[in-house]
């Protein structure tokens, strides 16, 4: 079994300031470019509609900007994600190159994809998201830090508070994001819930429905 | 403190806590579909594992089928085909019960959970799919999953989840004629905001939600993920009992009895806690269209859109990216906007009552000739059922094609899409940029039978004028 135990405690790099709010995953990646049962390739199709035209000529979007290529942190508003459980869109952004996310707000199962992929999701208030998408477009090329130990993001010589979910916090510090050992790790808890469910033990499915 | 439904249902599936906030879920029921399983059979695969419970895992196929022609192999779309081949193998190497093309139980599969009785209370049920939350009109604690999680279920039959608040959406009054379950949704959403649900399960109750049958109740918790709830939930009652009886997965005799006392012990009671309440009267409700971009951005059908000026400051630029990709006018009415298409279907308003209601509305009427019309039923069974009432005829005697089943025009991975900036009435559940196939189409979601009546007048109309 493939034990994977990366631990992710810090991510730096230059920021990726990408403004909207309810940002959905079918904006991030279109539907037709999951008909394939991989994740390869989704790199290059993030936000495919909405940086190439139907000639397939870039357009003008943050994420064909030269001056943002090689980014590790994206700089997103709010509710971004909202929509599809596709984890193609998390996917998607992380083998474009991005390592950690920050945002206003984030939806619910996007996040969550993000956590299993050891892709950190930190908030922050309004105000300071501005001020970051704001400083990253002025000085494309400067490095930021963001910790996750105690959440912060750092650049120049200001540092902003971050937020981060604590449990996704600890999956990231523990290297334990990837889920399914430690699930496994319960396979007697497991049967002994599944045994006092009253609908498999007690009135389960017919046997003749197969 | 007498815990709520979903509570009691979280802690009946608690396996072990992870950490403080987190914790491991046993999931009752894992439905699975061809687009987001591929890759978490083949994480089993290399980790060498097997499908843990592969009795309480089901598999069906409705994203990416085509609806015309669905039974000729290979498909004309190779990576289709290739999708297709991947969980027919899958279900057969690790298992798993599917319902593939040519069953007739294939189908959407949160039409195909309900309709067999698959779907019961107090089951939590997950899926590679936000409308899981379809499921909870069962009183299921229902969501959906991404891809690793899949594999975390397929593998485990648990998740690692954190228990979310809850809040008792209380709906009162009654409908008048012409408005439907999509318009108490839409009009829920637009209220509380696309966000507004986020960390929250919705609890929808109230005089309003018990009047409604199991099929309308679907169409209300399935659009809960549209605003940010990634669970909505209704209490099993009398209704709820009354539509499991004598499914093919329901139980039978005295076992249905014992399943009958355990669901209704599950349920809420008037002693029930929430984190959260918001009371809600559908008495002066009509009939509700989106305009923009996202599914808040809905309206009665007989107002005015909004001025973005007059917006409050977080709505501001959503509803101006909404314009600029929409093309309508701050002030404008949507009544009289010519359609191009005119799409019934997907799991929010695929079932048979919604059907029922647009053959209802266009019996023995012809759709305009400027609208191309598609009536894509949920499931076989609707289909087969739909066509024993003579539905199909009235559908294509009115102009519209009928087509076999499928989410179809609802996120276009099929063939069904539209094509450069055509205006769609749609009775789906997103209105996304792109969502049904072109980057620069647009979608109007409403009920089906505002969909059958802007079919009718080749324009958007108020189907109240028309029935």
């Amino acid at each position: 079994m493939d034990t994977n135990k990366i631990i992710v405690k810090e991510v730096s790099g230059t920021v990726l300031p990408l403004k909207g709010n309810d940002i959905d995953t079918d904006r991030i990646i279109p539907a037709r470019f999951l008909r394939s049962i991989t994740f390869e390739g989704l790199g290059e199709q993030v936000f495919c509609d909405e940086r190439f035209d139907q000639a397939g000529n870039p357009l003008d979007h943050p994420f064909n900007h030269e001056s943002y290529r090689g980014a590790k942190i994206l700089v997103v508003n709010q509710n971004f994600g909202c929509g599809s459980s596709r984890e193609h869109a998390p996917q998607a952004i992380m083998r474009f190159g991005i390592e950690a996310i920050i945002g206003e707000s984030f939806a619910e199962i996007f996040a969550g994809n993000c956590t299993s992929l050891g892709i950190p999701v930190l908030t922050a208030s309004i105000a300071e998201i501005e001020a970051l998408q704001a400083h990253a477009q002025e000085n494309p090329s400067e490095e930021f830090v963001v910790d996750i130990s105690h959440p912060h993001i750092t650049y120049g010589a200001r540092t902003i508070a971050l937020q981060i979910n604590d449990a996704a916090k600890q999956a990231l510090l523990n290297g334990t994001w990837d889920s399914l050992e430690t699930l496994l790790q319960e396979r007697q808890n497991i049967a002994a819930t599944a045994a006092k469910l009253p609908y498999i033990s007690s009135f389960p499915y017919p046997q003749s429905t197969g | 403190m007498s815990n709520n439904l979903f509570n009691r249902v979280w802690d009946l599936h608690k396996v072990s806590s992870l950490s403080e906030t987190m914790d491991q879920l046993f999931i009752g029921l894992h439905l699975v579909h061809e687009v987001t399983s591929p890759q978490a059979f083949q994480a089993l695969r290399e980790r060498n594992l097997s499908v843990l419970y592969p009795e309480r895992t089901i598999a069906t196929v409705d994203h990416i089928v085509p609806t015309q022609d669905q039974r000729i192999r290979p498909f004309a779309d190779s990576m289709a085909e290739q999708m297709l081949a991947a969980i027919e193998i899958n279900s057969q190497e690790f298992g798993v019960q599917f319902f593939g093309l040519g069953s007739e139980s294939q189908g959407i599969v949160h039409i195909v959970g309900p309709e067999n009785g698959i779907t019961q209370p107090g089951m939590t049920i997950a899926c590679g799919d936000s409308h899981t939350s379809t499921h909870g009109a069962f009183g299921a604690i229902a969501f959906g999953i991404g891809t690793s999680q899949v594999r975390d279920v397929l593998a485990s039959q648990t998740l690692a989840l954190e228990r979310l608040k809850v809040r008792k959406i209380e709906v009162s009054g009654s409908r008048s004629s012409g408005v439907y379950a999509k318009d108490i949704i839409l009009k829920i959403i637009a209220e509380l905001g696309v966000m507004g649900g986020i960390g929250y399960a919705y609890e929808y109750t109230g005089e309003a939600i018990a009047s409604l049958s199991m099929e309308e109740r679907m169409t209300i918790c399935n659009m809960s993920i549209e605003g940010g709830a990634r669970i909505g939930y209704v209490n099993p009652d009398q209704t709820t009992i009354d539509y499991l009886r004598g499914r093919p997965f329901s139980p039978e005799g005295a076992a249905f009895d014992k399943a009958v006392k355990f669901w209704q012990d599950i349920a809420s009671d008037e002693r029930s806690t929430y984190d959260d309440i918001y009371q809600f009267d559908i008495n002066s409700l009509g009939p509700m269209v989106t305009w923009g971009i996202t599914p808040g951005q809905a309206i009665s059908v007989e107002d005015t859109l909004p001025i973005v000026s007059e917006t409050s400051e977080s709505e501001r630029e959503v509803a101006k990216k909404a314009y600029e990709h929409m093309g309508f006018s701050e002030g404008q009415k949507l009544l009289g906007t010519p359609i191009d298409v005119a799409f019934i279907g997907s799991c929010t308003n695929g079932r048979i009552s919604d059907l029922q209601e647009v053959a209802d509305v266009v019996k023995g009427r012809k759709i305009a000739s400027t609208v191309t019309g598609l009536v894509v039923p949920g499931s076989q069974k609707v289909k087969k059922e739909a066509e024993a009432r003579g539905l199909d005829r009235i559908f294509t005697e009115a102009g519209f094609q009928w087509r076999d089943a499928g989410c179809s025009m609802c996120l276009a991975m099929n063939p069904d899409k539209l094509t450069g900036r055509q205006l769609c009435a749609s009775s789906s559940n997103r209105n996304f940029i792109g969502r049904q196939g072109a980057p620069k189409g647009r979608t109007l979601l409403m009920s089906p039978a505002m969909v059958a009546a802007a079919a009718l007048s080749g324009a958007i109309a108020d189907v109240r004028e028309i029935i």
